[in-house]
């Protein structure tokens, strides 16, 4: 009995000499990493020269969190998961029964979109209503809808669009110039501007489209690229960086929102308040996200969906089988850029102003990170990972008690693109498959099964 | 006549820090086929770290010759960056090594995020500018060379000698070109894959950190999203050049670094990177491998 | 020619002529000509690079030769030049199926979806090129379910329909390999191409394999092209052989007479190092009686 404590005693003490051994290792590495870059900080004088700032404590913060972190992760954290880990490997596999929740999950989602305007306005009032419709609401509706859209191009057909920003430009901008230039509606233009979109995914498509991989990858960046430069140096037409503003708001069945005495409010007798035009755009952008869940999932059961999915597992096998490869992938980016362009001209008409600077790399790159992270080709993991993702930082900005932590100089939003990017890192390093890695099958003979992650392949093109 | 010597000496000038961020880009895709989208931002970080290490000589040591300056700007941005990229690799990307191919690509555009902004909230989010470092101008045949044009190209050249001699010469090096044929059987032969691939990181940043030192020095400011624009010309450049080929990413580094100053010169500035993308385009278009890129064998 | 034989005469589905491939500096196939009857089943057989694949490829247009002329003629009558087509048109139009040395799966679809996929032309043309499906028109529903059917019956022959809504990729090795042939014929083929449907399975599956070609011959009157290595398949099911060796026929006939012809004894079927010079002596004695007609 001694004996098996003592050696217990011992291995513990081993486990806190390597902790300790890694905490110091921890330590110099984040002394290496931050020295320069939070020890100092360049600032300008009144002279405008730059001078350093010395913030040594702040450094030896860093590092001791980093240390202290480290300790604990190695000494106890990682103990503590492998026998986690052991335990749930010796328990037989519990086979679950989904639940009422699961089973009707989308049902209850949409219910809850449906009623989430009149649920806030009844807690925060209508004016208070503002920031929790248009921030949170609308602002998340555009991503699923754009993350849905770029789904069809990625998460089915397996090809790695980098620009796909550019239809969401082409979409704004379409309902921006064509109602400032010939004053069309938007009920006109929606379907415009996502034919518009469609065009262009097309024409950028049709001679990229044989490439494959990480090329197709690159030249779909620099198309996107190609058309925020057009639209900065384009002057003329499109204003360059000073954007186009001023656009026409949606109409509700000819009904204006505005203060005139057939507006909207004073048609129903209600006061005047910037809050029912948002709480319309909310809705119109919870039809147009179901349109392309609609329209999505209809796809993937016929035959063109299923040949994209095909196309993501193997190219070459869907030629053997006659399937014309290269309609195929025009079919999905023209599908993909589409909704794309409905987004942007909702964006258009809910900004009431576009320009440029919405419609760069990092918004790309935020749709692409949507996608992936939601679990390609799953609606409802994209759904999820958008009100996360883009909920999450949102929320940052709201956290203004932490103001009272770090000071009356601390501003929460400076951090949001910071922790973005963490988060990006962390869920994808914690689930590299994304929040649901299964895929639904579009057809079955006995039993809808779903397929795991790990027969699905990314595609290569 | 010199008017267009001067651009093509401009043009190499920029076509040598292009080609520089290029390697980086373009080793690691050779060794594990990802695209290291914080590449971009490392060059960036490494610009950051040589501007403070100027800022403290200039503090401290007032009266520094400038090559010693310049020397050791160069020397803590490779040590910074590398140690850097290094952490990155083993935090974002190795976990993830051997799983979905995107996933790592999501981790770069995360890291690429994580570092602009994190330089924005250290550093701030203004321009930086500095001094000029070194200004003589020497006039031949009618064409000025500045001295930083010519300190850019001679680091570029030494530089590029060094690591064509390590890729090809050294047991390092023949580790790397194995790993990059077949990661799984090298590393049956002994080959230490993980040490490999930490080193081709280590290497990418330093060459991104002297990068991002001449990219300093030439243009004598730096700022937090200076990472975007050279690293997706960076990476451009390397895609241009064939991705995976070393000799590529110089040539295509070049290549990008000549059309942008031609065009800014005989055209209009407005469209130069226009310019530069659609050249891209065009090229993969008829050559959907790169220049110099090994064509991909569609074996059915 | 010693390799007339009596499959020239019969209605051909196949035609090989003159077939030549060149990749670089190497020829790959040279001059090569064979005809493939309707109704049988022909098998292309020879040591490992002899181009037996590079055959394959250029017959279902996933290369394009350099030389030479590939054509055929459906039961319709209707002809078609092979090498002129793109590859999915040749699976589309001119109905020639193929199966993968290595398996082609789409891994991530359910072994169903993989046979839906299969007819993925005559379903957009039901489905009003996606237009009409989209707003649930009935015929395509009917096609939808017409289609289901076709894989059910596929897939029971195959006997795979116990697994028919598992992932493709969660299959044993065997049993892809036999997706992959139920897949082919769900395209509706006059002419399924096999590159080693025998390969790496074992005995029992063989057999299930050489039963399943069988029924697919008897049943639809499919023309079967096969590449093999196991003999046993081969001379067990073929109908009409062909040999290929560094890119040239060495020989042509039926499974008996290339079974005894020496030149594929001495290039291919197992001749044991100390009798190769017996067997090379053979050979000449054989040619010498001949009159020297393949010096």
């Amino acid at each position: 009995m001694a004996n098996v404590a003592s050696t217990t005693a011992s291995a513990g003490s081993e486990l806190t000499a390597r902790a300790l051994r890694e905490a110091v290792f921890a330590g110099l590495i984040t002394l290496g990493l931050f020295v320069l870059f939070v020890g100092l900080k360049t600032d300008q004088n009144i002279r405008n020269e730059l001078i350093l700032t010395q913030r040594w404590g702040l450094l030896a913060t860093f590092i001791i969190v980093a240390m202290v972190g480290r300790f604990l992760m190695v000494a106890y954290a990682q103990p503590w998961l492998a026998q986690r880990k052991a335990t749930k490997a010796a328990a037989a596999e519990v086979v679950k029964e989904e639940g009422f929740f699961s089973r009707n999950f989308s049902k209850i989602a949409i219910a809850a979109l449906v009623l989430y305007p009149p649920v806030i306005v009844a807690l925060f009032g209508v004016q208070g209503s503002l920031k929790w419709v248009d921030n949170f609401g609308i602002q998340i509706l555009i991503y699923v809808m754009l993350a849905w859209g770029l789904n069809i191009v990625v998460g089915l057909a397996g090809l790695l669009d980098l620009g796909y920003v550019a239809f969401y430009a082409v979409g704004a901008y379409s309902y921006a110039l064509l109602s400032s230039y010939f004053g069309l509606s938007f009920w006109v233009l929606l379907p415009v501007a996502g034919l518009l979109a469609a065009c262009w995914g097309v024409i950028l498509g049709f001679p990229v489209l044989r490439l494959r991989g990480d090329y197709l990858a690159i030249v779909t960046l620099a198309f996107g690229e190609i058309i925020r430069l057009v639209l900065i140096n384009w002057t003329e037409v499109t204003k360059g960086t000073f954007g186009v503003s001023g656009i026409a708001k949606a109409t509700l069945f000819g009904i204006k929102f505005d203060a005139s005495k057939d507006g909207f409010a004073a048609l129903m007798g209600l006061p005047i308040s910037s809050a029912y035009y948002k709480i319309f755009l909310f809705y119109l952008a919870l039809a147009l996200c179901m349109i392309t869940a609609f329209v999505t999932i209809r796809l993937r059961r016929m035959p063109i969906g299923r040949a994209w999915e095909a196309l993501r597992e193997d190219e070459i096998a869907c030629r053997s089988l006659g399937i014309n490869t290269v309609t195929t992938k025009l079919t999905a980016f023209a599908t993909g850029a589409m909704f794309g362009g409905f987004a942007g001209s909702f964006f258009a008409v809910r900004q009431g102003f576009v320009s440029p600077e919405s419609f760069v790399f990092l918004e790309s790159a935020v749709i692409l990170a949507i996608v992936v992270l939601g679990g390609m080709g799953s609606l409802t993991g994209i759904a999820i990972a958008a009100i996360v993702m883009i909920g999450g930082t949102e929320i940052l900005r709201e956290l203004t008690f932490l103001k009272m932590i770090f000071g009356p100089n601390f501003t929460p939003e400076l951090y949001r693109m910071l922790i973005f990017g963490l988060a990006m890192v962390i869920v994808m390093v914690w689930k590299p498959r994304g929040f649901v890695g299964s895929r639904e099958p579009t057809a079955f003979l006995h039993k809808r099964k779903a397929v795991s992650g790990s027969f699905t392949k990314e595609g290569h093109g | 006549m010199e008017y267009f010597i001067q651009q093509l000496v401009n043009g190499l000038t920029l076509g040598s820090i292009y080609g520089m961020i290029a390697i980086g880009y373009t080793m690691v895709y050779g060794i594990i086929g990802m695209i290291n989208f914080a590449h971009g931002d490392i060059f960036m970080l490494g610009g950051f770290a040589a501007l403070i290490v100027f800022l403290l000589l200039t503090t401290f040591m007032a009266g520094v010759p400038v090559v010693l300056a310049l020397l050791l700007m160069m020397i803590v941005g490779m040590l910074t960056a590398a140690l850097w990229n290094w952490t990155i690799e083993r935090v974002a990307y190795r976990p993830l090594r051997g799983s979905f191919r995107l996933a790592p690509l999501i981790t770069a555009i995360g890291m690429s995020i994580v570092l602009s902004n994190f330089i924005q909230v250290t550093q701030g989010p203004r321009n930086k500018p500095i001094p000029p470092l070194v200004s003589s101008v020497y006039e031949i045949l009618g064409i000025a060379i500045s001295l930083k044009q010519i300190v850019i190209v001679v680091i570029t050249a030494i530089l590029l000698s060094v690591f064509w001699y390590v890729v090809n010469h050294t047991p390092l090096g023949r580790a790397q070109r194995a790993t990059e044929q077949d990661r799984k059987m090298a590393a049956l032969l002994g080959v230490d894959v993980d040490r490999t691939i930490s080193v081709t990181f280590i290497m990418g940043a330093a060459l991104a950190a002297v990068a991002g030192t001449m990219y300093l020095m030439y243009y004598g400011v730096v700022v937090f999203t200076d990472g975007f624009a050279p690293g997706v010309k960076a990476f451009t450049a390397a895609v241009l050049g064939g991705i995976g080929s070393l000799p590529g990413a110089v040539l295509g580094g070049l290549l990008i670094g000549l059309i942008e100053s031609l065009w800014s010169a005989y055209f209009t500035i407005d469209y130069k990177d226009v310019a530069t993308f659609s050249i891209l385009a065009i090229v993969l278009i008829f050559k959907p491998s790169g220049i110099l890129g090994r064509p991909e064998v569609e074996k059915v | 020619m010693t390799f007339e034989t009596s499959t020239m005469t019969k209605d051909p589905i196949l035609k090989v002529e003159h077939l030549s491939m060149r990749f670089g500096g190497l020829m790959a196939i040279n001059d090569f000509s064979f005809e493939a009857a309707r109704g049988d089943i022909t098998a292309l057989i020879g040591p490992n690079g002899a181009g037996k694949t590079t055959v394959f490829n250029c017959i279902t247009g996933f290369y394009k030769p350099t030389m030479g002329m590939i054509t055929l003629r459906q039961r319709s009558g209707k002809e078609y030049l092979l090498e002129r087509l793109p590859d999915f048109e040749i699976t589309k139009q001119a109905k020639v199926a193929r199966t993968f040395q290595n398996i082609r799966m789409f891994s991530g679809l359910t072994v169903l979806e993989n046979l839906l996929v299969a007819q993925h032309n005559k379903l957009m043309q039901a489905s009003g090129y996606t237009l009409l499906g989209l707003f649930g028109f009935p015929a395509y529903r009917q096609a939808s379910k017409e289609s289901i059917e076709l894989a059910r019956h596929w897939l029971e022959k195959a006997s795979l329909i116990d697994r028919a809504d598992d992932p493709a990729g969660d299959l044993p090795y065997g049993a892809q390999r036999r997706l992959e042939i139920a897949r082919a014929m769900c395209t509706g083929p006059e002419l399924l191409c096999l590159d080693e449907p025998a390969a790496g399975l074992n005995p029992r599956e063989s057999l299930a394999l050489n039963q399943l070609l069988q029924e697919i011959r008897r049943d639809t009157g499919t023309s079967i092209l096969l590449i093999e290595h196991d003999m046993s398949v081969v001379m067990e099911i073929s109908d009409h052989v062909v040999v290929l060796e560094y890119g040239q026929k060495i020989s042509d006939g039926n499974p008996d007479f290339v079974k005894h012809d020496p030149k594929v004894i001495a290039a291919y079927l197992g001749v044991e190092d100390e009798e190769v010079e017996e067997v090379i002596e053979e050979i000449e004695e054989i040619e010498s009686e001949q009159g020297g007609i393949n010096p």
